[in-house]
């Protein structure tokens, strides 16, 4: 992942923190970010997104249930179950829909997500 | 020009229809229908009703009494009948017919032109002839009008007498006795619904009924009403016997309401009733009767169904079609005071050579005679008391004459060992009627099912079976599953994408697998990660099978957010917190701990419905200081948010109060916490009150307990919300060791074998034998399941544990339990304002503005 002089990679918390196949939030200076730790079979997926849930209007999505369709991992709004793509952002019942998408990643335990200043 | 103008100027046809109860009603929508028809000729139709309102359901006319209103009777409304063009007029008795000029004329003068006249008049109470009978507290029991005569009446008596044993009065009596009257029915005939029963099926009758508390007299004749010393009233008997009331509701026969035909020459019966043929066409052509008035074959048919055949046959007859009346099947099935009462055709056995079985179980209370033809090839009539869960099958077998089974009398004996022969839908002919509310035939179901409907939800719509009373619910359901099984069409039950199985296959998967993790299942019997179905369904599952915290780290991540915060998330993702108050009964301390935490946390306080306390608004960071509080002033959760045991509503019970005959506080307490904790497909309610006035509305529960002198009788599965559904009476006079087993056995039966979100009355309902299985299973133990069921329930009562004392004790659950890992700041979208002296969430606009105004402070202070 490339960063320049107006992206940085920012310490949101440590590895801990995360909890297996479901989601904490971390506050970007007034951005809320859902963090989610997802393990697939051998695999270990981070996810980061925007925690506010377009439809409910609520800043609720981390508490979400996560699950799959078909071969995409998801995130279910626990205020209406509309379902969202991790890893796009995208709402797959409501195409209108889509929800900004951070990149993020481990260092030495810590979680990072991609922030633009 | 000129045929244009002719198009123009002619008038439509015009239909009068006098008098708009449930049959004229029906006449009115067959024409609706009609006009509706693309290519017909339309119709204007009039409407002229006596009654100050439009037609309303008066076969459920007593549930006025248990709080229906007007409203909840009507069966349609004046915009309805304005947006389908119908004109119509209340309070408008119509006087007077004159034949040759084609007018009616009203009370009030106005007058009406007609082109065709329907006359649906129905018919009016008979009240004997006896000296006193036209006291200001002798009433009848037809019209709202009435029922409302008579609240006002028992708002000021004691005892109630209803005078005649037949149908409407024993609906009557329940009436009264729902008013809270001590209740008499005085009735002339040696039996109870001497019409539909047989003698031993009155007799059992009878005692059902005076078990309930009102006091059967038979072969009395009332000779005189005189005023009475304890009451308002003295009736004084023939034999020689007088009974002292406050009221008297007669209810002893109905009278054709023939006037307007006997005064303007319209052929009359000898014993009353306008003479109608088989178009329901009276002698004069241009007018027509129909439903209670009308007087077919020398016959008055006193029920709706029929009422509904005539208003179709005489509205096919006005617009073209072929339909016609040919008599009626006056079988009927009800339920009167709770009690089961079916009667189908011949019932006393009077058709000659008629030959009949009689099954009678004393201890059950149950009476099922069957009659059948000299040759025991054709079923004639049935009685059943007490039990009439097979006369749908005996209804298709004497409507249809199909061939009876080698022994009939298998079709009303219990079944022993192999199932009694229940009739195959294959074996009814295409014209069997399915639904007689709607006149739906089988033919009707096939054909609907050609023309693209693909489910039982289809054919309710298109074909309106069903809809009606109900009674054919069932038998519609095994038609139209049989009809798509002969289609192809497979009927899933898969849980999800994820799980190819049910949830009651899950449950056996998880327990004879014995797996204990959401991961385990996956790997062996399912795909992908799941999803919002099957994680927090098998959540519930391990919990039932395992006994497990439900936020152990292995299954936090399954739970629905209501699980996984303990409470249930609001619009603004805040939560409730709802402490268990057990049967309803709370402390002045534990009252003032509530008051001061939501002061504390500026909580929004309201009574919930299960007679509980919530706590609106708590910020989930906020959540464990809460319970933490709450749980030192000695509460536990109420497991509000999760899908198991809620309340045990109760009444106040014997200890107060001057009618309650048993400690219905002490038993919903002791009830509550057995169960509290136990998870279930959906969420379970109790209710137990003290005395049969049944204050705590047990019978709307999936568990109801209501007390007798002898101890419970237990109601099971019923339920209130989107459909609601009364309980059925499982057992009566339970001492309290036996009511704890049945419950035990029927809740742990329920949790095993229940599909995901399935209430209570659902799963009977699709249990093969519905009640009478359950029945079998738990007080019978026909499975042999009752000890590993009891074994169970024991295992999930032992190791209950309080959900947010388990959350607050571990620092691993404890640390979910924040808006921010990063911050100790909280969600800034959450904003309230006050109402009423309380805090709501902010609306959009409200949020809007209070930032404009931090803004606007913001650059003001810099």
């Amino acid at each position: 992942m490339m960063s320049n002089n107006n992206t940085n990679w920012i310490t949101v918390c440590s590895d801990s923190d995360l909890v297996n196949n479901s989601g904490v939030c971390a506050l970007l200076e007034d951005q809320q970010i859902a963090l989610f730790k997802v393990q697939d079979a051998d695999q270990q997926k981070l996810y980061a997104i925007s925690n506010w849930d377009p439809i409910g209007k609520a800043n609720v999505l981390y508490r979400g249930l996560i699950g799959s369709v078909d071969k995409s991992t998801v995130v279910i709004s626990p205020l209406y179950k509309q379902r969202y793509c991790l890893e796009s952002g995208q709402c797959l019942d409501d195409q209108h829909n889509q929800l900004r998408v951070y990149p993020v990643r481990v260092e030495q335990q810590k979680i990072q997500v991609l922030w633009a200043n | 020009m000129s045929t244009a103008l002719k198009i123009n100027t002619e008038h439509k046809q015009r239909i009068l229809v006098i008098g708009n109860g449930m049959v004229g009603h029906h006449f009115v929508e067959q024409i609706i229908q009609h006009n509706a028809t693309v290519d017909s000729q339309p119709i204007e139709l009039m409407v002229l009703s006596a009654e100050p309102r439009l037609a309303y359901d008066r076969v459920h006319l007593s549930e006025f009494f248990s709080g229906k209103s007007a409203q909840d009777l009507a069966l349609t409304t004046p915009e309805y009948y304005q947006a389908n063009e119908v004109r119509f007029s209340l309070n408008a008795k119509a006087v007077d017919i004159n034949k040759l000029t084609k007018t009616v004329t009203t009370e009030q003068g106005m007058q009406y032109q007609y082109d065709k006249l329907v006359l649906c008049t129905g018919s009016y109470p008979f009240v004997p002839p006896i000296p006193g009978n036209d006291q200001p507290h002798c009433l009848v029991y037809r019209t709202i009008e009435d029922l409302e005569a008579i609240s006002a009446s028992a708002a000021v008596s004691k005892v109630g007498v209803v005078v005649g044993g037949g149908l409407l009065g024993l609906e009557a009596a329940n009436a009264l006795k729902e008013a809270g009257l001590q209740t008499h029915v005085v009735e002339f005939a040696p039996q109870l619904m001497s019409v539909q029963v047989d003698g031993g099926g009155g007799r059992l009758l009878r005692s059902k009924i005076e078990a309930l508390g009102v006091q059967v007299h038979t072969q009395k004749a009332t000779q005189s009403i005189e005023a009475g010393q304890q009451c308002r009233y003295k009736m004084c008997f023939a034999d020689g016997e007088v009974l002292e009331t406050d009221m008297i509701l007669f209810s002893a026969g109905i009278r054709p309401q023939d006037n307007l035909a006997r005064e303007f020459d319209i052929a009359i019966g000898d014993r009353g009733g306008v003479v109608v043929n088989n178009q329901c066409q009276t002698n004069d052509p241009d007018i027509y009767a129909i439903g209670e008035c009308a007087l077919w074959n020398n016959f008055i048919f006193g029920l709706v169904a029929p009422g509904y055949t005539m208003a179709r046959a005489a509205a096919s007859h006005i617009t073209g079609g072929d339909l016609s009346f040919e008599g009626a099947d006056m079988s009927t099935k009800l339920k009167l005071m709770g009690v089961e009462v079916g009667s189908i055709g011949d019932a006393h056995g009077r058709t000659e050579g008629a030959l009949c079985y009689t099954y009678e179980n004393q201890p059950l209370q149950q009476y099922k005679k069957i009659v059948v033809d000299s040759q025991q090839k054709t079923l004639l009539g049935a009685v059943l008391i007490g039990d009439t869960s097979q006369y749908d099958t005996l209804l298709q077998y004497a409507l249809n004459g199909l061939a009876l089974p080698e022994f009939p009398e298998s079709l009303i004996l219990p079944a022993s060992g192999e199932a009694a022969p229940g009739l195959g839908v294959d074996a009814l002919p295409t014209h069997a009627t399915i639904c007689s509310c709607h006149n739906v035939s089988k033919g009707d179901i096939i054909d609907a099912f050609d023309t693209g409907a693909c489910n039982l939800a289809d054919i309710k719509v298109c074909t309106k079976a069903s809809t009606g009373c109900g009674g054919c619910a069932a038998l519609l359901k095994t038609l139209v599953d049989g009809e798509l099984e002969k289609r192809g069409v497979e009927v899933k039950k898969d849980m999800c994408e994820h799980f190819a199985y049910s949830r009651q296959e899950m449950f056996h998967l998880v327990k004879v697998g014995k797996i204990k993790t959401f991961d385990g299942l996956l790997a062996k019997h399912g795909k992908g990660l799941g999803c919002e179905i099957c994680k927090p369904a098998s959540a519930s599952i391990f919990a039932s099978v395992w006994h497990d915290f439900v936020l152990t780290t292995d299954h936090v991540s399954l739970q629905d957010t209501n699980d996984t915060y303990l409470g249930n998330m609001q619009k603004d993702g805040t939560y409730s917190v709802i402490p268990r108050v057990a049967g309803g009964e709370i402390t002045p301390e534990k009252l003032i701990v509530l008051g001061q935490v939501a002061k504390d946390y500026q909580l929004y306080t309201k009574i919930t419905g299960g007679q509980r306390i919530v706590l609106f608004g708590a910020r989930v960071e906020q959540l464990p200081a809460i319970w933490q509080t709450l749980i030192d002033a000695g509460f536990e959760t109420g497991h509000a948010y999760a899908k198991a045991l809620r309340t045990v509503k109760s009444c106040v019970g014997s200890t107060w109060c001057r009618y309650g005959v048993q400690d219905s506080v002490g038993q919903a307490i002791d009830l509550e916490n057995r169960y509290k904790g136990l998870r279930a497909p959906h969420k379970i309610k109790f209710a137990v009150s003290g005395c049969t006035r049944e204050c705590a509305e047990a019978q709307s529960k999936d568990i109801g307990i209501i007390a007798t002198e002898n101890g419970w009788n237990l109601y099971v599965c019923g339920n209130g919300g989107m459909k609601p559904r009364h309980g059925d009476l499982f057992a009566t006079d339970l001492d309290t060791q036996t009511l704890v087993k049945y419950i035990d056995r029927i809740l742990m039966f329920y949790v095993t074998t229940a599909d995901r979100l399935q209430r209570t009355s659902v799963w009977m309902e699709n249990l093969e034998g519905g009640l009478d299985y359950l029945k079998e299973v738990v007080i019978a133990d026909s499975l042999g399941l009752n000890l590993e069921l009891e074994t169970q329930m024991q295992e999930v009562v032992d190791s209950y544990q309080c959900e947010w004392k388990t959350a607050i004790d571990n620092s691993e659950s404890r640390k979910r339990f924040r808006q921010f890992v990063n911050s100790d700041k909280s969600d800034m979208n959450i904003v309230f304002v006050e109402e009423r002296q309380q805090i709501r969430p902010a609306t959009e606009s409200e949020k809007q503005e209070y930032q404009n105004r931090a803004k606007a402070l913001a650059q003001e202070l810099v």
